[in-house]
């Protein structure tokens, strides 16, 4: 029997390793791909609520749609910044990424 | 009802290729276990009855976004590509903060009496998402156009590059 527990806990197991992968890795593609773990274990989490808290109204959906809608555009837009710094440096390294530092 | 074998086969995926995304050495084969991630999170959208984010998350994120990333590794890594993919100096401290975070959340949900509801799901939620969209929703609706409007003119001009004639 598979309950609103089970789909929650694989949510919180998923957006923990996505976390860790934005926290622990040194280069910024990975860290994006850190944060797509994220925002989908989310999505599991909005659409396991929909399912069985509230099946009726399909919030949980539009939410996850706007989730899909940010992500897209933050990848897009993150990816430029990633593009763009790496003309100027030659590095993707976050930890290089220390020129504001004085 | 959900079929229990099916879930656990599916949630072996994600977390699997999860952890592959972020444990690998190499960021190009972290970036394929992304892909298979987002397949697996849409067979758990299916699960869930929700089949036009099954569709979406198909589309968007396996189709657009993968490749997106896959572009982003082509377009920048250098050097050797086996060790492209490593970890920084918070690889411990990291570690730590992620799985504190996760048992915290754990305990939050296991403790948490969650009111249950019965009703069944519609029997196709294309119209019913359609109808909220462009009824309770319109506004948000139109501001997400904008967003995405907004964030390709501005990611076209960024990776273009100031000053330097295409």
């Amino acid at each position: 029997m598979i309950t609103l527990y089970h789909f929650l806990i694989l949510g919180a197991l998923v957006f923990s390793i996505g976390l860790y992968g934005a926290l622990a890795k040194r280069s910024a593609v990975a860290v994006l791909m850190g944060v797509e773990l994220m925002l989908n274990a989310v999505n599991i989490n909005l659409l396991a609520f929909d399912r069985y808290l509230n099946p009726g109204s399909l919030s949980g959906n539009i939410f996850a749609i706007f989730v899909i809608v940010v992500a897209a555009s933050e990848v897009a837009v993150g990816l430029a910044l990633i593009i763009n710094i790496y003309r100027d440096r030659l590095t993707t390294n976050v930890d290089e990424f220390d020129w504001l530092k004085w | 009802m959900t079929n229990p074998i099916i879930f656990w086969l599916i949630t072996i995926l994600v977390v699997g290729s999860a952890l592959a995304v972020v444990l690998l050495r190499n960021i190009v084969h972290s970036a394929l276990f992304l892909i298979v991630t987002f397949v697996g999170v849409s067979g758990l959208y299916i699960l869930l009855q929700a089949d036009f984010l099954a569709a979406v998350q198909l589309l968007v994120y396996a189709g657009a976004v993968a490749i997106l990333i896959v572009f982003g590794v082509m377009l920048t890594v250098r050097g050797d590509i086996k060790n492209s993919n490593m970890f920084n100096s918070y690889k411990l401290s990291g570690g730590i903060v992620a799985l504190v975070f996760f048992l915290i959340v754990e305990r939050i949900i296991l403790k948490t009496d969650w009111v249950l509801s019965t009703a069944a799901m519609p029997e196709s939620t294309v119209g019913p998402i359609a109808d909220s969209l462009l009824g309770n929703f319109v506004i948000p609706f139109e501001v997400a156009a904008v967003l995405l409007l907004v964030a390709m003119v501005g990611a076209i001009l960024l990776a273009r590059g100031e000053g330097k004639p295409q």
